[in-house]
């Protein structure tokens, strides 16, 4: 019998508390994290006479909901928005779990936030009611986005019912050009196996591509698993996984953390595993992406032409392209870098971490944003790091808005929105039909991309700007 | 949760693929309470209404569809966000079932949360009773969670496989945590082995 397992498996296993014939089992949660739209969670959770089980593994934090001009509950106009940050605040004073409001240096994107204070750690099962919690899967956990229903299980028990997933390998091989970043393999990736090619699996990323990603580069790539259909992405914990949780205020320290290390080396998939399906990526000639539909499968090389639908064979494919073309505004054959932006957005649990500012900011030195740009970082942490680092004057002398942080304009549902009709340069994770407000037209690129955007007015390839 | 054994209702067919669930609530409704009297217009709000409020030809506005209770999906239906609401849009509307080739795994399990039956049928399967729904409107089908098998408005049988577990939650109505609930001394003995075997965890 092959008792080989995959790294998913392994963490899966471990977390088994019951499991039913049918295969479905029982997980125990190591961290919960929570976010400001599921403020409500805590009076059903009252009114159905439950109590938090283990309010030491909750962690809050207000993102969706937050205007990235407030530094304080007040500066957040009155009404739902408000509301929202100030239930889950509340919730936390009143139950007892780890909150870290608006004035903390702390606060920031769920996402964002896990990591950098070392609450996400390897073969942790982590989950959150955010499809884009695949992101802590960058650190060696398994990590997945849950609807509000399972929230109210898991404050409530600790544990959640999931089925076991078929399990799926994208080994991504080759060394990334100069200016091609995690953001542009997280989209070259979708592309290959499109937006629902990765549903009932959970994807392992391996390859030496993958080794040389920085752990935030990895974090990127695991982010855009749910766009691929797979609720969650994992990557097995090496030096520089290790490396990054060291001394994060949640992470463990002394005796704690040799126990953890020697627990963390055991965490990668056998040899001879076996897994349901495998994907070969080769990186050698990947190039900077722009998205061009409403779906993120959807995009091309800098260099490349928007692709005619009359020449797609699969027909649901070719009405999906046609809808597209026509909502965003385009016609087929146009130059990519031909596509003129209105807006640039620099932020997200995607692209809001200090690399992506740095990154972003390296284009901006010294040059001018010709159209409107937002630049959000992803956490307060990550805001003084840039500050610290002179990357806020150098937006700002480029003329571009550098913000508090937040969500902000991927989910702009805070203030931050396109008008209809509007075009961004987003680096973002969903160019769905109003995803930036009703009627905008998104495009998905890296953060050195969109600062590329900004500065010409319309795409541009970045490695030809010197 | 309402349990789910049986229905027979109009069929309204949606040729979108990958509709994902900001077309299925768009994200500006997130922060509404379920009991918002105008909760059943967030459905597909920006498919079906024009920015002057006004309705859209889209098919969900058009009777005899608007009285549908069964939806005829293309694939990856509810891909992207984990919002909940999609679904509390659909019960709102009393939608109690979506048939489509695949669905987002996140909103596949908020269905089944919220008596929602979620069936998985071939593409072709999708394709002709999409075509028969728009071929006669107001066609009725039946999907019938005992025997596992979909009526389409021809009379043909369309079956469907779906975890046991899952079956019997929709079958029964189970409240998820009532059930795990029974298992309260299993979790606490895992959980003290678990937390004294992995204390690097739990004690930072």
């Amino acid at each position: 019998m092959n008792t080989s397992k995959t790294l998913f498996q392994k963490i899966f296993d471990r977390h088994v508390v019951l499991e039913r014939d049918s295969g479905d089992a029982l997980l125990y949660i190591d961290r919960h994290l929570i976010h400001d739209l599921h403020h409500r969670a805590f009076a059903t959770l009252k009114a159905n006479g439950q109590t938090i089980r283990r309010p030491e593994l909750l962690f809050g934090t207000p993102d969706h909901s937050v205007p990235t001009t407030a530094r304080t509950l007040v500066d957040i106009p009155q009404g739902e928005m408000r509301d929202t940050v100030s239930g889950l605040e509340s919730a936390a004073k009143e139950m007892g779990f780890n909150h870290f409001d608006l004035t903390d240096d702390r606060h920031g994107i769920v996402h964002v936030v896990g990591p950098e204070q070392g609450i996400t750690l390897p073969g942790l099962v982590l989950v959150c009611g955010d499809s884009h919690t695949s992101t802590h899967g960058a650190l060696g956990c398994i990590a997945f986005g849950i609807g509000a229903t399972e929230i109210q299980h898991v404050l409530a028990t600790q544990t959640l019912w999931q089925r076991r997933p078929r399990n799926m390998r994208i080994n991504i091989d080759g060394a990334l050009g100069p200016g091609v970043t995690a953001k542009d393999l997280a989209l070259l990736t979708i592309a290959e196996i499109s937006a629902a090619g990765g549903a009932g699996f959970a994807i392992e990323y391996t390859g030496s591509t993958i080794r040389a990603l920085s752990v935030e580069g990895r974090m990127t790539l695991c982010n855009m698993t749910i766009e691929a259909g797979a609720k969650s992405g994992i990557i097995a914990p090496d030096e520089k996984t290790i490396a990054y949780v060291k001394d994060r205020p949640f992470s463990p320290k002394g005796h704690r953390w040799n126990e953890a290390l020697t627990y963390w080396k055991t965490l990668f998939s056998d040899t001879d595993a076996s897994f349901d399906h495998e994907v070969l990526i080769d990186a050698t000639t990947l190039e900077p992406r722009v998205t061009w539909g409403n779906s993120p499968q959807y995009s091309g090389s800098i260099g490349d032409t928007l692709p005619n639908p009359a020449n797609e064979p699969n027909s649901i494919k070719r009405s999906e392209m046609e809808a597209a073309l026509t909502y965003m505004g385009l016609q087929a054959g146009m130059a990519i870098s031909d596509i003129k932006v209105d807006k640039v957005f620099i932020g997200s649990c995607t692209n809001s971490r200090i690399e992506d500012l740095r990154a972003a900011a390296a284009i901006a030195k010294g040059r001018q944003a010709v159209v409107p740009t937002l630049v959000v970082p992803g956490s307060g942490l990550v805001k003084k790091q840039a500050e610290a680092e002179g990357l806020d004057q150098i937006f700002k002398t480029a003329g571009m808005e550098w913000r508090e942080p937040g969500c902000s304009m991927c989910v702009a549902i805070n203030g931050d929105t396109l008008a209809p009709e509007e075009r961004s340069a987003s680096t973002s994770n969903r160019n769905f039909r109003g995803r930036q407000g009703k009627g905008s037209r998104t495009h998905l690129v890296s953060p050195a991309m969109a600062a590329g955007a900004a500065i010409m007015g319309h795409f541009t390839d970045i490695r030809s700007l010197n | 949760m309402q349990p789910f054994s049986s229905l027979t209702a109009i069929g309204v067919p949606i040729d979108i693929p990958n509709c994902d669930t900001d077309q299925i609530i768009p994200a500006r409704f997130l922060r509404r309470a379920k009991d918002d009297p105008k909760y059943a217009t967030f459905l597909l709000h920006d498919l079906r209404f024009n920015s002057d409020g006004s309705e859209t030809d889209f098919i969900y506005n058009r009777a005899p569809y608007c009285d549908g209770q069964i939806v005829v999906a293309d694939i990856n239906w509810g891909c992207g966000s984990s919002r909940e609401t999609a679904v509390d849009a659909l019960v709102a509307n009393h939608i109690r079932a979506v048939v489509a080739p695949s669905f987002g795994d996140i909103h596949y399990n908020n269905c089944i949360r919220n008596g929602v039956l979620p069936v998985r049928l071939p593409t072709t399967s999708c394709n002709q009773l999409r075509e028969q729904l728009h071929a006669a409107p107001g066609a009725q089908m039946t999907i019938d969670l005992e025997t596992q098998s979909v009526t389409g408005p021809d009379q043909a049988l369309y079956p469907f496989t779906i975890d046991v577990f899952d079956r019997m939650r929709l079958l029964e109505g189970l409240d998820d945590i009532s059930l795990t609930q029974q298992h309260e001394k299993t979790i606490e003995s895992f959980e003290a082995i678990y937390r004294d075997q992995n204390a690097w965890a739990f004690d930072s």
